[in-house]
């Protein structure tokens, strides 16, 4: 089974660094968690291919990421703001997700309207970003997501400026990609809340180490100081 | 609302009151004063439809050479990292304050019959170069505005967010697909801004056409304007040349305003943003041509000036440190000028901007750029003629003409920082009751000092090496380094004019990091 592991990982930005030595079951849902600038966003980034790590391994079924550039990475990164291409209609950002030329085929579109539908913009399709809610905009990113099927899905806070209800159908729209696609799923959250939603496992990355997976309700019922103290 | 009348008190009402009086004789008055001037009828005959035929031409093909010149070097800055980039995007903003008779002097020593460029050509039966009329005209402001409009795209390229480049990695776009959708829609929202100001800047600009201009092909309307006066002493050809002059601009200048969001003087070029699309051998190749060609361009006239000026201060006449003194004085009168009404109009327009009001007033402080110094200069000359010599009021005119020119970048300097103080400290303050001189030492003036002492320093540097209104007043035995500059080159004695040519490039650069670094020093609050 394919599995991601960091391998005695460790990313260096002048003086602040990051460890990480942990493995991600295949298809499984986990949170990151600490405080801000703990690493949880360059993580990502780092296994997205953004960032360059100064040591250490990741590796996706056996095979080690670091020759392969961003796009042709296992992986979908949706990231925090700026996800839309604000001169492209809705359809055509989520198209992007099939062939970044956008030269799409009549099967290529119905695919694009499929993924908008699945995440609930059926008839979006033509609207400008600027049009929509953030809500929304978080949706057409996820229909790209779903439609580029990497085996894994990164989400660094994509739903953090929504309101509660708003987010928790957002978390559960994941969800249900994640369980219908099967992807591994890894989250930046800032809210306890969040991780007890979707994912069963939980990273917390504090003290420039990223620690490896525990269960979310464990870590958050009886957490470890330093969380306890994030989370107050 | 009551609360935001209480930011601006009555010692600040008056000097926004004296300072928008004075930007409005200054410039009003001229103007009425050429529209009077002008005999009604008169016309345009061929000279003049000529001047105005090379103005527009020149200008126009200055800005699209500059533009087109300035996409691929702003991209190569935006998207390599290498040593000494920060000092390369600092260097970028030395044209602009670099004296045009100097930059003329670089340039024709390089580009010049007997320059460098000509000289490589010889051996290969090419040349020499003609660097006189249109392709000098252009050459010149070209130097001049294609580090402008570098800066201008290099703050659109650090605008794009990160993400950006990022989602074009991750979904595998190529470079050209990055062009198209990313770069594309920062390109249509900053180049026709940048377009329109360097547009205007070439139509304003005096020294390039008279020095590299000339003759009934290549005069500019504002080359036409100085002749008028100067030669034929014809005041109702000039009123009608500035008129004309003011009309053009000032249609320009608003296109320009309505286009352009900023003027790229700031800060904001950032870092190089890492650019997976642009990893590839034959993209690099690109961008360093594009860098080499860039710093050879701007930089061979300045190391021609230096190369040539060393040893020419041992020929400098003693005139010069008398043109140095009457320079700096002016310079700095100017600049004081230019600050103290700069300050009170920025004051006036941030506490109408309050109460959703203001443009008028900030139309009034702009209007140095639709109106050039020969605009302002010839209707001052008109109106000093009929009851003083205006010849004899060469220095203080020049130094009230070269104020309201700098006027619009201290009010683009000064602006931002008054108005960030009272939308960010401002309610607080309020609720403080902190009022006067405590608050603005206390609230404004931290925000203020560094534009203000950036903006000091370029009325300076502009002042120093303006080359423009003094040629219209000056009597023959009276100069400033500029305009001494000017006719020792016209004089053919050039190893005087490369030591004069340093010594002016010395003197405007220092009063420029003399200000600046005093606007960057510790706010003791």
């Amino acid at each position: 089974m394919a599995v991601l592991r960091l391998e005695g990982l460790e990313i260096v930005q002048g003086d602040w660094q990051l460890r990480a030595d942990l493995a991600l079951e295949p298809g499984s849902a986990t949170a990151l968690i600490g405080p801000s600038g703990a690493g949880k966003s360059t993580l990502l980034a780092a296994i997205a291919g953004f960032v360059e790590p100064a040591r250490g391994r990741i590796v996706w079924n056996g095979r080690d990421l670091a020759p392969i550039g961003p796009a042709d990475r296992p992986v979908t990164l949706v990231f925090q703001n700026h996800n839309l291409f604000a001169q492209l209609s809705v359809e055509r950002n989520v198209g992007l997700g099939l062939r970044p030329d956008l030269r799409l085929d009549r099967n290529d579109w119905n695919r694009v309207a499929a993924a908008l539908a699945n995440v609930g913009l059926d008839g979006f399709g033509p609207r400008a970003p600027a049009a929509l809610s953030g809500g929304e905009r978080s949706r057409v990113a996820l229909a790209r997501a779903l439609l580029r099927d990497r085996p894994i899905l990164l989400l660094d806070e994509p739903f953090a400026a929504l309101g509660p209800a708003l987010r928790a159908e957002m978390l559960d729209l994941v969800a249900r990609i994640r369980s219908e696609s099967g992807a591994t799923l890894l989250m930046v959250t800032h809210l306890p809340e969040d991780a007890r939603r979707i994912a069963p496992a939980t990273i917390v990355v504090e003290g420039g180490r990223a620690h490896p997976p525990g269960p979310t309700a464990t870590l958050l019922d009886d957490p470890p100081p330093a969380l306890a103290a994030y989370l107050g | 609302m009551a609360s935001r009348a209480r930011t601006i008190g009555l010692g600040a009402r008056l000097a926004g009151a004296s300072a928008l009086g004075l930007v409005a004789a200054l410039t009003l008055g001229p103007l009425v004063a050429l529209a009077l001037r002008a005999e009604p009828g008169r016309g345009l005959g061929p000279a003049e439809w000529s001047a105005l035929r090379f103005t527009l031409v020149q200008a126009l093909v200055s800005a699209t050479v500059s533009v087109a010149l300035a996409v691929p070097a702003a991209r190569a800055l935006a998207r390599r990292r290498f040593a000494g980039r920060a000092l390369m995007v600092t260097l970028l903003g030395a044209p602009f304050l670099l004296p045009a008779i100097v930059a003329v002097f670089g340039l024709v020593a390089i580009w010049g019959r007997a320059g460098l460029v000509s000289g490589v050509l010889a051996p290969l039966g090419l040349g020499p170069l003609d660097i006189y009329g249109l392709p000098g005209v252009v050459l010149a402001h070209v130097f001049f505005n294609l580090p402008l409009v570098t800066r201008l795209l290099l703050q659109g390229w650090a605008a794009i967010p990160a993400e950006q480049f990022r989602l074009a990695a991750q979904l595998g776009f190529a470079p050209r697909d990055v062009l198209f959708q990313i770069e594309a829609p920062m390109l249509r929202a900053v180049l026709p801004g940048a377009f329109t100001l360097v547009f205007l800047l070439c139509m304003t600009s005096f020294a390039v056409a008279l020095t590299l201009g000339g003759g009934p092909r290549a005069t500019t309307i504002e080359v036409a304007i100085y002749q008028a006066i100067r030669f034929d002493f014809d005041l109702s050809r000039a009123a009608w040349l500035a008129l004309i002059q003011f009309g053009l601009c000032t249609v320009v200048a608003l296109t320009a305003l309505r286009l352009a969001a900023d003027a790229g003087f700031g800060d904001g070029f950032g870092a190089a943003q890492r650019r997976w699309d642009a990893d590839r051998p034959g993209l690099r190749v690109l961008d360093a041509a594009a860098l080499v060609a860039l710093a050879l361009f701007l930089g061979l006239p300045l190391g021609a000036v230096l190369v040539a000026g060393v040893p020419g201060l041992a020929a400098l006449p003693a005139s010069v440190w008398s043109a140095a003194a009457l320079s700096l004085g002016v310079a700095l009168a100017s600049t004081a000028l230019a600050v103290t009404l700069g300050l009170g109009l920025a004051v006036r327009i941030d506490a109408a901007r309050a109460r959703g009001r203001g443009r008028a007033t900030e139309a009034f402080g702009l209007v140095g750029l639709a109106a050039s110094p020969f605009v302002i200069g010839a209707g001052l000359f008109i109106v000093l003629h009929p009851i003083a010599d205006p010849f004899a009021l060469a220095a203080p005119v020049t130094a009230a003409v070269n104020a309201v020119m700098a006027l619009p970048f201290v009010l683009r300097s000064l602006l931002p920082a008054l108005t960030e103080a009272r939308s960010v400290d401002g309610r607080l303050a309020d609720s403080l009751g902190m009022r006067g001189v405590a608050r603005f030492r206390l609230v404004v003036w931290p925000r203020l000092r560094r534009p203000a002492g950036f903006a000091t320093g370029l009325a300076a540097a502009l002042g120093m090496g303006d080359l423009g209104v003094i040629a219209l007043f000056a009597p023959p035995d009276v100069a400033t380094l500029p305009l001494l500059m000017q006719r020792l080159m016209a004089a053919y004695r050039m190893e005087a004019a490369a030591g004069a040519a340093l010594v002016l490039v010395t003197l405007t650069m220092a009063l420029f990091l003399v200000f600046d670094r005093w606007g960057r020093g510790r706010v003791a609050a």
